[in-house]
């Protein structure tokens, strides 16, 4: 099997929450919202068992500039958090202000690049999709990025008009996770067949899913599998 | 004259899915006023595999393999790619003699990438000398690969935390000497094209794609670099160690076909500036760094690029604490230069559409992963 043959396996040391994501292994994906504050994880010790299982959280840092300044100066409310992980800068932001807060990134901080747009699902969550820009400023040299937390159904105002790679990302993102862009200019498949009717990447289909009905019209076999 | 078959209304072709120049399966819906394009659309996704599904059911470690077949002429920095985003998310670094290791095996890549490239790409236009040229020195750089790993296209050829193997007896000397023999051939194949009135002509303010758009459209590569942008990941954002060697941003100005020729030719006389360097100064020591037997990162997520040859290679990582990846997004660079086809091909005739497609340079198992 791939694992590593090689057995030199010191843990690594920054992982805190490693030893209690060893004893409830299947992380509830509820747990993923970034804690704002890296407080509460850190004392988890196996030594203490009788203390209740605190669900690992993501080790985050505040993260604070002259850039999060004029942001949080300009949208107040409508950004949630300012983190960072790993060294990356991130914020959280509420999902109607996300084409605003791209639209100041980019004229007045010179992100004018748009490097990609993604979804991941939390299918535990009351808000299941989180929606991720990628921005980065060739002039500031700096990467950053947005996410907002929606809910099925909500259609996020599409970034087209301020980035016109975003139509073929937006696009993608529809095709794996349903999630329709508003006032995109074609808005359709563009990976699976345009008649396909599983959106992939959504947790509850398994990689064994596929449209059966699909399959035997167009390729007249009874199954892919 | 209106109603008969000679009346010039506007004619939609379907270019591909097979078609020798789409370079793969790539349809290009296209509608052309005489031998005007006015306008196309890419139909994709007949190489769609689902990658990013198939990383939510697999180990990190499993996963591994699975990258190389994304843009499988240059597996070694899609590998790269994951094994850095893979380490940041575990908090690891490798050791130095495997990042000089990977330095050097991802430039010889790049060549190899670079050198399908032009081949493929001048025979589109019909030169069809350079592609046997082009093919033989690529097959010295497989070579190495071959020795080094076994595999010659999808090498798997890195570990999260380091090397998939220690490199063999004499690696050094060979790559000192391809280099040696590749500079020589660069010169030929420039003389055979960069000086070739035919090929000048044929290239020169085709498929233009200035800065402005080139940033709109999110276009990185030698595609970027070829309209002035001199923006290269390894010097912007190093990783894996680039900032320790001495190479240029080859760029241009004018940002069309030619203008990206000729940065992909500067590219592979800088690839082999920065093996020469890399191989004269691989430290010693082990080849792995220290990672767990069981690559379980704690919750978080991490997004890490690398300069392919064709782009912005990123990966999007999200960790649940669990041995396989929540969501694993790839950035492919193919699939988003791709999208920029239709703004440059508007206004050109069809012979120019198949060298705007060769010149994007894109491998359809990126595009659609």
């Amino acid at each position: 099997m791939p694992e590593d043959p090689k057995p030199e396996g010191a843990p690594v040391p920054e992982s805190a929450p490693k030893p209690e994501a060893a004893a409830a292994p299947p992380a509830p994906p509820a747990a993923a919202p970034p804690a704002p504050k890296p407080a509460a994880p850190a004392a988890a010790k196996p030594a203490a068992p009788a203390a209740p299982k605190a669900p690992p959280v993501m080790m985050t840092e505040v993260w604070s500039s002259d850039l999060t300044e004029d942001l949080a100066e300009e949208f107040g409310g409508a950004i949630s958090e300012f983190l960072k992980y790993q060294g990356q800068p991130f914020l959280v932001a509420r999902p109607d202000a996300v084409l605003s807060i791209l639209q100041a990134m980019k004229d007045n901080h010179e992100f004018d690049y748009l490097v990609d747009i993604t979804a991941v699902h939390w299918p535990a969550r009351d808000e299941q999709l989180d929606v991720i820009y990628i921005v980065y400023s060739f002039s500031r040299n700096e990467r950053v990025r947005i996410k907002i937390k929606i809910k099925q159904g909500y259609k996020p105002l599409s970034a087209t008009l301020l980035y016109p790679t975003a139509d073929w990302l937006e696009r993608e993102v529809y095709d794996m996770f349903g999630i329709e862009f508003e006032d995109h200019p074609n808005m359709k498949r563009i990976l699976l067949p345009d008649e396909w009717s599983t959106f992939p990447l959504l947790k509850e289909n398994g990689i064994l899913k596929m449209d059966q009905q699909w399959v035997q019209e167009n390729l007249g076999i009874e199954s892919g599998q | 004259m209106s109603g008969t078959f000679l009346d010039s209304t506007e004619l939609v072709l379907n270019m591909g899915p097979q078609h020798p120049s789409t370079h793969g399966v790539l349809r290009v819906i296209v509608k052309l006023d005489g031998e005007r394009v006015l306008g196309t659309e890419c139909v994709i996704g007949y190489l769609h595999r689902g990658v990013e599904k198939i990383a939510e059911n697999r180990t990190y470690t499993m996963f591994g393999p699975y990258v190389d077949r994304m843009d499988y002429v240059a597996a070694i920095s899609n590998g790269l790619g994951y094994c850095l985003a893979v380490e940041k998310l575990l908090g690891v670094e490798t050791t130095p003699r495997a990042a000089a290791v990977r330095v050097i095996l991802t430039e010889l890549n790049r060549i190899a990438s670079h050198l399908l490239w032009l081949g493929t790409h001048a025979l589109d236009i019909g030169a069809i000398t350079p592609l046997f040229y082009c093919m033989r020195e690529r097959e010295a750089a497989l070579m190495i690969f071959e020795k080094y790993c076994g595999a010659r296209l999808t090498t798997h050829a890195f570990r999260i935390g380091g090397l998939q193997y220690e490199t063999y007896e004499g690696f050094e000397n060979e790559c000192l000497e391809f280099c040696d023999m590749f500079l020589p051939k660069c010169d030929e194949y420039e003389e055979l094209l960069t000086g070739n009135r035919i090929w000048v002509e044929r290239l020169t303010n085709v498929g233009i794609l200035n800065a402005e758009d080139c940033k709109a459209y999110g276009v990185t590569g030698p595609m970027l670099r070829a309209a002035g942008v001199a923006w290269d990941i390894r010097k912007a954002l190093p990783y894996s160690g680039y900032e320790k060697y001495d190479f240029e941003i080859p760029t241009r100005e004018n940002g069309d076909t030619f203008d990206r020729y000729m940065v992909r030719m500067q590219e592979m006389r800088q690839c082999v500036r920065i093996i020469r360097q890399a191989v004269g100064d691989i430290p010693a020591g082990p080849i792995m760094a220290k990672v767990p037997k069981v690559i379980k990162p704690p919750l978080g997520e991490v997004y890490v690029s690398v300069e392919a040859p064709k782009g912005e290679l990123g990966y999007y990582l999200v960790s649940d604490g669990s041995t396989q990846p929540y969501r694993c997004r790839v950035r492919p660079p193919s699939y988003v230069n791709l999208q920029s086809l239709d703004k440059m091909a508007r206004g050109s005739l069809v012979a120019d559409l198949v060298a705007i497609i060769g010149t994007i340079d894109i491998v359809l198992g990126e595009v659609d992963r």
